[in-house]
């Protein structure tokens, strides 16, 4: 067993962590969440091209590092300490993961530009009724001419507003609900027939709700096999639940950092409140759960590569714990600042945010909970 | 020992509850469902009309003072119906704060230039308690208040205060003895915001919203007679308008309300095809915090019938704060959690006045906002740390 980071590993953080220190505080952050774009264009060009963060746990014969996912995890780690809204996770874990498993000219050539910094995807797999349900799909592709059809609605397409290109969900056989018969496409933005109302969310990204609307794709459209999509998308799903519990664990940190900080520095009744046992006591919960929810981040991170059932079990039971560590330690955070905790000044309000939005993010604690107990029974007896 | 309500009650309640039916302004209503933020007019429009009906916007106000001399129970009835309605509440500052320190500490000039004004909403109140540097630690304020013939002249800076954007008057402590023990240096004043010196600028939320405020005070001059009870007798009123902001402190009637709601939520949202509200690990949760509230309801009516029969409010009001809040936050919790992926659409009508498509089902516009917002019930009006230490100091004597 080992559980320490390679000579690589560590540069990459060091150099990711330099780079958010000097270009990602608290202010430009905000700035660039109120702008008209939500983002800054220019940090994911560093991202790719000085920090080379972007490629680090792709292929090397797509152009990337040959890295995996104790790579991402770092990466995300440090983009959840400084509270990146860049769609690292949307574009790089999730478009890449997915397009990497394809060996179309077009997903190469997607992974490539997107490693280069040049191409922002998002995954629209989401419905208005699916909740967090992949199968849960009604949106259809049908076949016309040589090509497909395809109509539907997508919901919360996190990162969509920044996207030319999206990779979609579609039904191409079978019933709602049912595995089989999804399928992948990976389609322009802007093709005729594609709409979407784009807004902000309460965290500092940017969603769209996207219709498509008798949208005529070529056959070339879709990624592998008719209606065989699922495991994949399952897959590289469980791949970014990883990951997102990866950046919880960099939200985490800061919570409890800023909250014991900030406890020394406050005084009421002549003393500071760090003083107060009931306060110390909760901080050391807070503690105690992010060290928890950073085990359970390792451990389902070098679980990924193993059969589908142990991965998502292992995903499951991560992302569940890792859920409730982010409520119950937003919560306290919030509760020990007192009434600055409330206020859209202090960075501390913005992690509460984000750590109260990746407890649903690609699926809430309960989801896992029902998901890993369905799943324990399939898994092997321990030996 | 029964739980039923008397005949009386329920007529009383058929009336309240007609009485809203054929009363409550329209036009707030229709900006209530629409989800817009609410003004100043729409604030006091309710407020206004229950005024002018023999009282009920005053319901815990002796009748000497133009109350409707209700019985507890039926203070509880009429909450009760509010809340069921979903009616702008009538904001606490001056009806159930200010006003019950002016009818006892007050001078009869007080009293009349004061009272009927808050009780038909012509008065909005904020309260200027919370510094930067006191918080918990209310006794450690420091806005000084100098003598200056018949004046004071008072500064320095209120924080946190309640929208303080829309008031008229404030109820201000001040320090008026900079050596005295802390306590014992402190007046209780009341200032009119349009004083020159007054500067009111916005502490935006969180959620985006613009509801609490940092007043600033520079040489306002305040009139002695602005002064409730002795000077550097303050604190004695502060500490008596705690043990009266019992009144609706639990908010019960407003939790149900909410836990209604989560029910209307949690059968349109489906899992696996059934609806939220049949998956046993949601439907369990909700069940507890049902559970939870009756407990809660039945310990306020147990005070209140202890109120009821003459006796002095005993320790509860703590345990009412405590679980109350912890309710209504765990109500906004949940609603969040049922709202699925449309918890995370932020709508700027708050903060910008902008008004784009609405996105996702209508009930759960605006909820992980309101989740973000209720996290303040656990901290404002002593927090639920300082109402245990009070449990502990007061109850079981530690
Ligand atoms: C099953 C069992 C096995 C044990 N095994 C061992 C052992 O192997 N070796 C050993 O050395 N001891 C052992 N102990 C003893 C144990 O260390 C003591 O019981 C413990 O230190 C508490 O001391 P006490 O019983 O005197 O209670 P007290 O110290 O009187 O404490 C009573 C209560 O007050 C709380 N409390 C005390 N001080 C504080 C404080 N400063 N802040 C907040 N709360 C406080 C305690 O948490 C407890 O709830 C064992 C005890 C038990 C019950
Ligand atoms: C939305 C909102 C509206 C408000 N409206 C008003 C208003 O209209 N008028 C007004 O005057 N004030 C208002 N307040 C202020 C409110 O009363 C204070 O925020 C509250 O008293 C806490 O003070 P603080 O924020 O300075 O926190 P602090 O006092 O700094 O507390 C920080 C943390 O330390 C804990 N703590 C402090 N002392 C102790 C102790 N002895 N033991 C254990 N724990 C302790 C607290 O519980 C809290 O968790 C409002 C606050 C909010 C958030």
């Amino acid at each position: 067993m080992d559980f320490s980071f390679s000579e690589e590993q560590r540069l990459l953080r060091d150099s990711l962590q330099g780079f958010l220190r000097n270009t990602y505080d608290a202010d430009s952050r905000r700035k660039a969440v109120a702008s008209d774009a939500g983002w800054r264009p220019e940090i994911w060009r560093a991202l790719a091209q000085d920090v080379g963060v972007l490629g680090a746990a792709l292929p090397e014969e797509l152009g990337g590092l040959g890295g995996g996912p104790v790579d991402t995890m770092v990466v995300m780690t440090e983009l959840g300490r400084a509270l990146v809204v860049e769609p690292f996770l949307e574009t790089v874990v999730i478009g890449a993961g997915l397009l990497k498993r394809y060996d179309s000219p077009a997903a190469c050539a997607a992974v490539e530009q997107i490693i280069g910094g040049e191409l922002i995807t998002a995954l629209a797999w989401g419905e208005p009724t699916s909740r967090y349900d992949v199968a849960d799909v009604c949106t259809t592709a049908k076949r016309e001419g040589e090509g497909w059809r395809l109509d539907g609605k997508k919901a919360v397409v996190v990162a969509a507003p920044w996207a030319s290109k999206l990779l979609v969900t579609a039904r191409t056989g079978g019933g709602q609900r049912e595995a089989q018969g999804v399928s992948l496409f990976l389609i322009d933005k802007d093709a005729a027939g594609v709409s979407a109302v784009d807004y902000p969310t309460v965290d500092g990204k940017r969603a769209s709700e996207v219709t498509f609307e008798g949208v005529s794709l070529g056959a070339d459209a879709l990624l592998g096999e008719e209606g065989q999509a699922l495991p994949h998308v399952e897959a590289v799903l469980d791949e970014a639940r990883a990951a997102l519990c990866a950046e919880a664990g960099g939200v985490l940190s800061e919570l409890v950092r800023q909250t014991v900080e900030y406890t020394k520095q406050r005084k009421q009744f002549g003393r500071p409140i760090a003083d107060f046992q009931v306060l110390q006591h909760r901080m050391v919960d807070m503690f105690i759960s992010t060290e928890q929810s950073l085990s359970m981040t390792f451990m389902a991170t070098l679980k990924l590569d193993l059969t589908a059932v142990e991965r998502a079990a292992a995903v499951s039971a991560a992302k569940a714990y890792v859920g409730r560590a982010c409520t119950s330690v937003g919560q306290a955070a919030v509760q020990i600042h007192g009434g600055i905790g409330l206020t859209e000044e202090l960075a501390l309000s913005h992690y509460f945010k984000r750590a109260t939005m990746i407890e649903q993010a690609l699926g809430s604690s309960d989801f896992h909970l029902r998901r890993y107990q369905a799943l324990r029974a399939e898994l092997p007896a321990a030996a | 020992m029964n739980l039923d309500f008397s005949p009386q009650d329920i007529a009383f309640r058929d009336e309240v509850r007609t009485f809203i039916e054929q009363n409550y302004p329209a036009e707030v209503r229709a900006k209530q469902d629409a989800g817009e933020e609410l003004g100043r007019e729409d604030y006091l429009a309710w407020h206004r009309i229950l005024g002018t009906k023999g009282g009920w916007s005053t319901p815990s106000w002796p009748v000497e003072y133009g109350g409707p001399g209700w019985t507890p129970i039926q203070k509880f009835i009429f909450a009760e119906e509010n809340a069921r309605a979903g009616t702008v509440p009538i904001l606490p500052f001056g009806v159930n704060m200010v006003a019950p320190v002016i009818m006892a500490f007050g001078t009869p000039d007080q009293k009349a230039r004061f009272l009927p004004p808050t009780m038909m909403g012509e008065m909005w109140w904020c309260q200027g308690y919370s510094e930067p540097g006191a918080g918990s630690d209310l006794a450690g304020l420091s806005t000084r208040a100098v003598r200056d013939g018949d004046h004071y002249v008072v500064n320095g800076q209120k924080t946190w205060t309640t929208l303080a954007q829309h008031a008229d008057w404030g109820f201000f402590l001040v320090r008026t003895d900079p050596v005295a023990k802390k306590q014992e240096g402190i007046s209780f004043l009341l200032l009119d915001m349009t004083s020159p010196g007054v500067t009111v600028r916005p502490i935006i939320t969180l959620d985006g919203a613009h509801e609490v405020n940092e007043v600033w005070l520079e040489d306002v001059r305040v009139p002695v007679e602005q002064r409730i009870f002795d000077e550097n007798k303050g604190w004695t009123c502060a500490k008596f308008l705690l043990a009266h902001e019992r009144t609706g402190i639990a908010g019960v009637a407003r939790s149900k309300r909410a836990i209604d709601r989560l029910h209307d939520i949690a059968s349109e949202e489906t899992v696996d095809g059934l609806a939220l509200d049949q998956d046993p690990f949601f439907a369990r949760k909700m069940a507890e915090l049902e559970i939870e509230l009756m407990a809660l309801e039945y310990t306020e009516l147990r005070g209140l019938a202890r109120e009821a029969e003459g006796k002095p409010p005993g320790p509860e009001s703590s345990l009412l704060k405590i679980k109350g809040t912890e309710i209504q936050q765990r109500a906004t919790e949940l609603a969040m959690e049922a709202a699925g992926r449309y918890a995370s659409p932020h709508l700027l009508h708050n903060a910008t006045g902008g008004n784009e498509a609405p996105v996702g089902p209508r009930s759960a516009r605006g909820v992980a906002d309101t989740y973000f917002n209720m996290r303040k019930t656990s901290i404002y009006g002593g927090s639920n740390e300082i109402q245990r230490n009070i449990i502990a100091k007061a109850v079981l004597g530690l």
